[in-house]
C-alpha cells in the first residue's frame, strides 16, 4: 500500500471512531473536565500552526514572500465578517497579483 | 400514516437549512481536490478520503503536510489531532441518535462543524435536521472533491493563481472563530511561536505535530 493510502486509511478509521465516540461508545458521559479543555485547545492550536507554515513554510525555512500580504489581507476580510470563500479569494487576488508584478 | 413519515419531513427541512451553506463547502471541496492534486495524492485517494474522513480541516492538514514533503506519520497526526474535537461534539449529541449500534455507527458519520451546528440552533440538538444537513454536506463534498482533482489535474502551477495563500486563508477563516477565547488566542500564539521556531531545523510536518503541544495550556486552571 502507498503511503498515500496508509495516510487515507488511518485519518479515516480514527475519524470514525471520534464521530462515533458519543452516539456510540461513551454515551452521553462528558469528557473529564481537563481532558476536555485540552481537546477544545486542539482545532485552534493545529489551524494556527497550518496558517504559519502555509504562509512562510518553505523549503525547510521561513520565507516572507507574496503570500504574507495575501492572507493579511484575508485576515482583514475576514474581522470585518466577509465569508470563507470571499477571504479566498482575497487571498489568492493579492498573492497571484504580486507575483506578477515582481 | 406511516411512523417515519413525520421524521422524513424533519429530515428534509435539515436539507433545506444546509441550503444557504452549501457554497463554502463547495469551494472547499474543491480546492481540497485541487490540493490533493498537487500533493500528488491521486483523484481516487482524494475522493476517497472525502468519502470516508468527510472533515474538511484534517483532510488539508494530511494533504498539506504531505505537499510539503511531510512524512506519513506527520500526515496522520496533523489530521488527528485536529479531528479529536470531534470526540468531544459528538457526546454532545450522543442522546439524539435512534436505532441500534450499527445504525448509529453510521448517521454519526454525518456529524461535521456545520451540520452539528445547524442541528443545535433551536436550543437543543435534533436528530432529523443533523441528519438532513449532514447529508447534503456530504454529497456536496465528495462531489466537489471530484470536480477539484479533475481541475486541479489541468492546472500547470496553482501557486500561480495565489491558491497557496488561498489555503492558508481558508484555515485562518477556521480557526478565527475560536481565538475569541482568551484561553485559545494564547494557545494559539504558543503554537504559532513554536511553527516558526521548528520550521527550519525539523522535517517538513513535524512542526505542526509539535506545534499541537501547545494544547496543554489547557491544563492550567
Amino acid at each position: 500500500m502507498s503511503d498515500v493510502w496508509v495516510v487515507v486509511a488511518v485519518v479515516g478509521v480514527v475519524t470514525v471512531l471520534f464521530k462515533a465516540a458519543g452516539p456510540v461508545f461513551l454515551g452521553r458521559r462528558p469528557l473529564p473536565g481537563r481532558v476536555q479543555s485540552v481537546v477544545e485547545l486542539l482545532a485552534p492550536v493545529m489551524l494556527t500552526a497550518l496558517v504559519v507554515t502555509q504562509t512562510l513554510g518553505g523549503d525547510g525555512e521561513i520565507t516572507v514572500d507574496a503570500r504574507v500580504p495575501g492572507v493579511a489581507a484575508a485576515g482583514v476580510a475576514i474581522l470585518r465578517g466577509a465569508p470563507i470563500v470571499a477571504a479566498m479569494v482575497v487571498a489568492a487576488t493579492v498573492t497571484a497579483f504580486l507575483r506578477v508584478l515582481v | 400514516m406511516r411512523p417515519d413519515a413525520g421524521s422524513a419531513s424533519r429530515v428534509r427541512d435539515g436539507v433545506r437549512a444546509a441550503i444557504p451553506l452549501a457554497p463554502g463547502p463547495f469551494v472547499f471541496g474543491l480546492s481540497f481536490g485541487v490540493l490533493a492534486e498537487s500533493a500528488g495524492m491521486g483523484a481516487a485517494a482524494a475522493v476517497v478520503m472525502s468519502a470516508t474522513t468527510f472533515a474538511g480541516s484534517a483532510q488539508f492538514a494530511a494533504a498539506s503536510v504531505l505537499d510539503a514533503g511531510g512524512t506519513v506519520a506527520a500526515a496522520i497526526a496533523a489530521a488527528v489531532f485536529l479531528n479529536a474535537r470531534y470526540v468531544a461534539i459528538s457526546i454532545t449529541v450522543a442522546s439524539i441518535f435512534p436505532g441500534g449500534r450499527f445504525r448509529r455507527l453510521a448517521e454519526s458519520q454525518l456529524i461535521v462543524d456545520e451540520s452539528w451546528a445547524l442541528s443545535g440552533r433551536s436550543g437543543r440538538f435534533e436528530w432529523p435536521i443533523l441528519v438532513g444537513a449532514g447529508l447534503l454536506l456530504y454529497v456536496l463534498w465528495v462531489g466537489s472533491t471530484a470536480l477539484g482533482t479533475a481541475v486541479g489535474g489541468v492546472l500547470d502551477d496553482p501557486d500561480a493563481l495565489g491558491l497557496d495563500a488561498a489555503f492558508a486563508a481558508l484555515f485562518l477563516a477556521l480557526a478565527v472563530p475560536y481565538l475569541r477565547r482568551r484561553r485559545a488566542l494564547e494557545a494559539a500564539a504558543l503554537a504559532a511561536v513554536i511553527t516558526v521556531v521548528l520550521t527550519p531545523v525539523a522535517p517538513a510536518g513535524v512542526p505542526i505535530v509539535a506545534a499541537a503541544a501547545a494544547c496543554l495550556l489547557g491544563l492550567r486552571r
